[in-house]
């Protein structure tokens, strides 16, 4: 049987769910199917980094717009995801990365941005009491943190359903097609009609892409994480490095995670990773040089989440280029999750509106496309 | 004693030195195949011959005839040839059979072309109020200490539950002179007639005049409560009382020590983490891995011996071990399988072994309400959550253990869910009308067993970052 809906999302990552979730706020009746669960892959499993700090410059205006949705996520999903704002820390560990530092918040003030903010070595050390003697500084930005990334998707996933969303899960959309005006997705024995349908499926999007006529340069990738048992309490913002792999975060509960982008082998048609260890104890050499205190630690977990990396890193998101009422919000290359609550009310904007007041031209699937002069 | 493995790589390395471990690493050894055997403990014999090469107590018949039996294998394991390592924890393995190992404070990696697991049991979680209560432990734990160092309890103490073990144990500490004031018997009532078919077949077996003759000497000494329905630690910061219900009677005694058994469990952690593929056992009540008849699993090159493939005894154990030893030689050197007994006496043999234990497993089979708690019992030992958190949760939403994770970090502590996985399946399962089959269980992560951060720091460098220094 086929049931009509005014748009269809496959995959329900935090994007997917967040986009059900603005739909339905816009009056909309959304069905969101998902092949295993909401926030089963990297969603549900990344290090849950709220963080404007870093970004590439063709995405900081979204990553704004989603912090503004972040100081509010309570309200909006009546659940607290766990976010805590102490903000995030990029540490320069000697003078030619802490000049790297000062260029580039030269270069953000410059276009208007004034949310990263240089920092010397005493603030450094007053944010980050842990951190070496030697490092010599390095930015903040101080509205970042951190929220429970399974906690989060959950939430946004659950107010959608709520609102009205359909949500459809453990089962794959198959024989995605245009038909008839209508975007038309097989579910089970179910199909689902729509004007209207978004391509969110994470490491599972570039194959809808190529099969709709629009590839693009994605590849699979698994970002490996882990946690230690509870340690007293030593740190509160996010810390990450300019010139190594890491990112470092301690919990309420004295838990800490510990990433940086170290990959595992992805097995995508398995949802199975197999883990690097020899990977992992390069961040552990990292942590444990920078934050002595960290020694004795015990690791109790660690994990991989399998998501979408394109070529140049940078999420494509958007309207399709080829085909109307198709839209992509995939390949968001390990830094989307601060993203997800932003680009669910920029892709609402877009769908309902046809366009949005958030700069977000460099992100189109059109990059990959373009003829040569 | 070995520190560190002598060499890179193995034909066989054998996880775990009990039984089948024990047997498995004889066999593959004896065949000519480099074979490695890693065990946690001190030294070799698992739990059931647990410190069968050092133990204080001297008086063979303290501890029983079947104790000791673990010496002789021990021995073959010495003179095999094979590689022991004493306390070495296995914390990771993967589907390229690396195998991540700490010894000392140390981890390493070894691979293999084979691996066997003999991994064991764990004993059934037993999630009554109070049971996080200091004071309160498992009879696996009481066993643990009456092994290794002699001990046993001097003060006022219950044991409670069911199974032969408890029985095992309650008959080791009175003949070492401990205390037991009292034995609360959860066996359900209906039990011993589902058990009674099989009952002929447990006559035939081994089990049947020793389990009966412990039970009589117990019985001897200690007052038995049988047809216990209900149970509960209570106490102010330590235990102090039990209480229990016994058909219309109920009664509180004053108590030190609780020590709580209602059977053991197949220890899946190292084998789920692999990835191997499990599936929920509605007689034995846990996850048991799907295996072919050569104890080979679903993941190319990893086989399963002894109780960790299901619970079978210490007999069977051995059995499987060989079984799993001998495919390993078949496929790895076929020429020198001829040295070892024929595949089908083994079979034999492990018919044999396992007769009986449908009998046992029936009669054993522990009760819903202390399988599956309610109201303010903590399930979740580590995060302290309760079954009505957990219920609350799978209302508003969470629809198996992975999901409740988003919800409750259920199964996120240390024990990476061994001591509650069980109870969270099945609750899960009670509370959305489904199977423990289809809510499933925790996917499980290495490590396995925690390992310092400044251990895993020390882990050897790649081989591109030795090169990347060389040619730097």
């Amino acid at each position: 049987m086929t049931k009509l809906a005014d748009a269809i999302i496959v995959g329900g990552g935090i994007h997917g769910c967040s986009t059900a979730l603005h739909l339905c706020l816009a009056g909309m009746k959304p069905v969101l199917v998902e092949k295993d669960y909401a926030g089963r892959h990297a969603s549900g499993v990344n290090a849950g980094g709220v963080r404007q700090l870093a970004r590439h410059v063709a995405e900081i205006p979204l990553s704004i717009r989603s912090m503004g949705i972040w100081e509010r996520i309570e309200a909006l999903v009546d659940d607290s995801c766990g976010f805590e704002s102490h903000g995030q820390v990029l540490v320069a560990e000697n003078d030619t990365e802490f000049d790297a530092c000062r260029a580039r918040v030269a270069e953000l003030n410059a276009l208007g941005f004034t949310h990263e903010e240089l920092i010397d070595g005493p603030e450094l050390r007053r944010l980050v009491p842990a951190v070496a003697d030697s490092c010599p500084g390095g930015v903040v930005s101080r509205r970042d943190g951190a929220a429970e990334p399974a906690r989060t998707t959950t939430a946004i996933r659950r107010k959608a359903e709520a609102l009205g969303a359909t949500v459809v899960e453990g089962v794959a959309a198959t024989n995605i097609r245009k038909q008839d005006g209508l975007w038309r997705v097989d579910v089970g024995a179910d199909s689902y009609a729509a004007p209207v349908l978004v391509n969110a499926a994470g490491a599972w999007a570039g194959r809808i892409a190529a099969d709709l006529g629009e590839p693009v340069p994605v590849e699979t990738v698994a970002p490996m994480l882990m946690i230690t048992s509870r340690v007293p309490h030593f740190i509160d913002p996010v810390v990450i490095l300019r010139g190594r792999k890491l990112s470092f975060k301690q919990f309420a509960n004295g838990t800490v995670l510990i990433g940086g982008g170290h990959l595992a082998t992805p097995d995508q048609d398995r949802n199975e990773t197999v883990l690097d260890w020899r990977s992992l104890a390069i961040s552990a050499r990292t942590v444990f040089e920078l934050f002595p205190v960290m020694r004795s630690a015990t690791i109790v977990r660690a994990w991989a989440g399998i998501e979408a990396r394109t070529k140049d890193e940078l999420p494509v998101f958007g309207p399709s280029a080829r085909h109307v009422g198709l839209y992509h919000q995939f390949g968001f290359s390990l830094h989307g999750f601060q993203l997800g609550p932003g680009a669910g009310a920029v892709m609402t904007e877009l769908i309902v509106s046809g366009g949005t007041q958030t700069r977000i031209g460099d992100l189109g699937i059109d990059r990959f496309h373009s003829s040569p002069p | 004693m070995n520190t560190t493995a002598r060499r890179d790589s193995y034909d066989v390395v054998v996880i775990g030195a009990g039984p089948a471990g024990l047997a498995a690493a004889a066999t593959a050894a004896e065949a000519g195949l480099s074979t490695l055997l890693l065990d946690e403990n001190a030294g070799p014999g698992g739990q059931v011959w647990r410190a069968i090469a050092s133990t204080p107590v001297t008086k063979r018949d303290h501890l029983g005839a079947d104790y000791w039996a673990g010496a002789e294998l021990v021995e073959a394991v010495r003179s095999s040839g094979a590689e022991i390592i004493q306390r070495a924890t296995v914390w990771s393995l993967d589907k390229h059979l690396e195998i991540g190992v700490s010894v000392g404070g140390a981890s390493f990696f070894v691979k293999a072309r084979r691996v066997i697991l003999a991994t064991g049991a764990l004993e059934r979680p037993f999630p009554i109020p109070g049971w996080t209560l200091p004071g309160v432990m498992t009879a696996g734990a009481a066993q643990t200490m009456l092994k290794s160092s002699g001990l046993v309890p001097d003060g006022p103490t219950v044991i409670a539950g069911q199974g032969p073990l408890l029985w095992l144990l309650a008959a080791q500490i009175l003949r070492l002179g401990g205390r037991i004031d009292r034995i609360l018997d959860t066996t359900e009532r209906r039990n011993y007639l589902a058990a009674l078919p099989h009952a002929f077949a447990f006559m035939t077996s081994p089990y049947f005049a020793k389990g009966f003759a412990l039970m009589r000497q117990v019985r001897a000494k200690v007052p038995v409560v049988s047809g216990v329905t209900e149970l509960a630690a209570a106490g102010d910061g330590e235990l102090a009382t039990v209480t229990y219900l016994s058909g219309s009677r109920r009664e509180t005694v004053p108590a030190e020590l609780l020590l709580l058994h209602q059977g053991v469990v197949p220890n899946v952690n190292l084998a789920m983490a692999v990835g191997i593929e499990h599936r929920w056992d509605e007689l034995q009540l846990c996850w048991s891995p799907v295996l072919d008849r050569d104890c080979n699993t679903s993941v190319e090159g990893i086989a399963i011996a002894g109780d960790g493939a299901g619970i079978g005894g210490a007999e069977a154990a051995i059995v499987r071990g060989r079984i799993a030893a001998r495919a390993a030689v078949e496929a790895l050197a076929p020429a020198a399988a001829f040295k070892l007994a024929p595949m089908a006496t083994f079979r034999a043999s492990l018919v044999k072994a396992e007769r009986g234990r449908i009998f046992l497993d029936t009669l054993f089979r522990p009760a819903p309400q202390f399988r599956i708690p309610s109201d303010d019992t903590i399930v979740c030992r580590c995060e302290e959550v309760s079954a009505k958190d957990i219920l609350d949760a799978v209302a508003i939403g969470a629809t198996g253990p992975n999901q409740l994770k988003a919800y409750r970090r259920t199964g996120m502590g240390p024990c990476q869910g061994r001591l509650c996985g069980l109870t969270v399946t099945e609750l899960m399962a009670q509370a959305r009308g489904k199977t423990p089959q289809e809510i499933g269980y925790y996917r499980l992560r290495a490590p396995v067993k925690p390992i310092t951060l400044a251990e895993l720091a020390a882990v050897p460098k790649t081989d591109a970052d030795v090169n990347a220094v060389v040619r730097g």
